[in-house]
């Protein structure tokens, strides 16, 4: 991978151009097992993802405007700039979260995991509301939530705390720590996501200042209880709770006494 | 509106003037810092415009400022508390706080003195020593104002960016510090001549997410007399 790494620190990439380059054309033939490529460097990329609801399905707790420039813009600019770093990265390649876990490199980040964790935190940010959501989870996953944080009450406290205890740009989880086999309300900052320690997040809320500074200007607290009560997808979390459930034992098995 | 001086210079030494809290004397006898208040901005609200507008100056100051330093006096009467409870990790566990909210007053007063309306002079590119200075460290004005926009938009989350002296090297250098950390925090000998706010706050409700704008469009407020001051008094 090294050797080619080098021959990629060469001229920007074209996409639409054509521009035949035999260094390049080596390292894309090692790269693509044997499949020549002439014209453009980058062959694939990531993609930005559209949140599952209209722009203003989220009002009155997250305004049209506010989506709108929060994925139009941020979210797109963070997709744009991964995939102009990839053009030239040796990085290119991996599935996205591949990606974070690789440039985020034991806790001396590269520099695309800003790019690469920010486009998977929003992805995971958009999907973890809905429109008419918040309230409180039913079944199996508010029996967890009971076990884990004694009540759901807890649990929304326990959130909310979390929030105003971040200082800065960040985001708060409601992650399945995988070796204590527990839910958490963990906070994080600037782009880390629990994936770099290797829980699986539930709920992501975005506490970067864009995220709701137009609606709210200064006053965090009021968005935080907004989206707990009446934002957070329950559905998706239940869905995301079941796929962790296929890597991490969350119950002890009942063995029958003979 | 008058001018007042950061009141925290006056309130940290032990010779309280009259009015002060019981708590503040106290707290001041036993060699505790005291509490803060928020400076008063040396001009409108609405003087920065078209660079920042009245809203963001508002906002900043009035809340934003204003909550570090609610949030920095109560951090500190915390501490007073565990410091004379003997509560070790109880004084630990407040250096987050003291130096977040600490660090947002400290920073933002700064902030305050460096901009200066159009019509009173803000904008005007710096004379005199520190212009020399300037030109022998970077080259050239334009090229540091290029630096300190460069620094500013690649910076990640919050934070801010600094012209920084060094005042044992005597040299001028452009640095970054994250969320309200303040420019000590880069070397002890550091003095801040210019500091430039990047959180999304000082400038999302104007440009949004185009930082680069904001970014550009400070210089024509900025109060270079005050960095050229700060220079001389350190020269002096």
């Amino acid at each position: 991978m090294a050797a080619s790494a080098s021959a990629l620190h060469l001229l920007p990439s074209s996409p639409a151009g054509f521009q035949p380059q035999q260094r390049r054309l080596r390292s894309n033939v090692r790269r693509q097992g044997g499949l020549t490529r002439r014209f453009s460097k980058v062959v694939s990329y990531y993609g930005l993802t559209t949140p599952p609801y209209k722009l203003d399905a989220l009002e009155p707790y997250m305004s049209r405007r506010t989506v709108e420039l929060h994925w139009g813009k941020h979210h797109q600019d963070y997709v744009d700039g991964l995939n102009k770093q990839l053009a030239t990265s040796p990085l290119y390649g991996h599935t996205l979260e591949e990606l974070i876990k690789e440039a985020y490199n034991n806790g001396n980040p590269l520099p695309e995991y800003n790019n690469a964790a920010q486009v998977w935190n929003h992805h995971f940010f958009w999907e973890s509301m809905q429109p008419e959501g918040g309230g409180s989870p039913e079944g199996g996953v508010l029996q967890q939530i009971e076990k884990d944080f004694g009540s759901f009450t807890n649990f929304r406290e326990e959130f909310i705390r979390s929030a105003s205890q971040l200082l800065g740009s960040g985001w708060v989880w409601l992650v399945l720590k995988r070796t204590e086999k527990k839910l958490a309300v963990v906070h994080t900052r600037n782009a880390i996501s629990p994936l770099a320690f290797g829980d699986i997040p539930i709920i992501s809320l975005d506490l970067w200042e864009h995220a709701y500074y137009l609606d709210y200007k200064d006053d965090r607290r009021s968005y935080v209880t907004n989206f707990i009560d009446h934002l957070v997808s329950w559905h998706t979390v239940t869905l995301r709770m079941m796929r962790a459930e296929s890597f991490v034992n969350l119950g002890e098995p009942t063995i029958p006494v003979a | 509106m008058a001018l007042r001086t950061l009141a925290s210079k006056k309130t940290l030494s032990l010779a309280l003037g009259g009015g002060a809290r019981p708590l503040a004397a106290a707290a001041a006898a036993r060699g505790v810092a005291t509490t803060v208040s928020l400076p008063d901005l040396p001009y409108d609200f609405g003087a920065l415009e078209p660079a920042i507008s009245g809203e963001i100056m508002r906002l900043h100051h009035q809340k934003h400022h204003a909550t570090y330093v609610a949030n920095y006096n109560k951090a500190l009467e915390q501490l007073d508390a565990a410091v004379s409870k003997g509560d070790a990790s109880a004084v630990v566990q407040l250096q987050g706080a003291i130096k977040f909210n600490g660090g947002g007053h400290v920073n933002h007063s700064i902030f305050w003195k460096n901009l200066k309306p159009i019509s009173e002079g803000g904008g005007e590119p710096p004379h005199g020593k520190l212009g020399w200075a300037i030109d022998e460290h970077f080259g050239s004005f334009e090229a540091l104002v290029k630096k300190m926009n460069a620094e500013g938009a690649a910076l990640q989350g919050s934070g801010w960016v600094w012209l920084a002296l060094d005042k044992e090297a005597k040299k001028l250098s452009v640095e970054t510090t994250p969320n309200q950390d303040p420019l000590v925090t880069k070397g002890a000998s550091f003095v801040p001549l210019l500091g430039i706010d990047v959180w999304e706050h000082a400038y999302y409700l104007q440009y949004k997410n185009v930082k680069p704008d904001y970014l550009n469009n400070i210089w024509k407020v900025m109060n270079w007399k005050y960095a050229g001051e700060v220079y001389e008094n350190v020269h002096a």
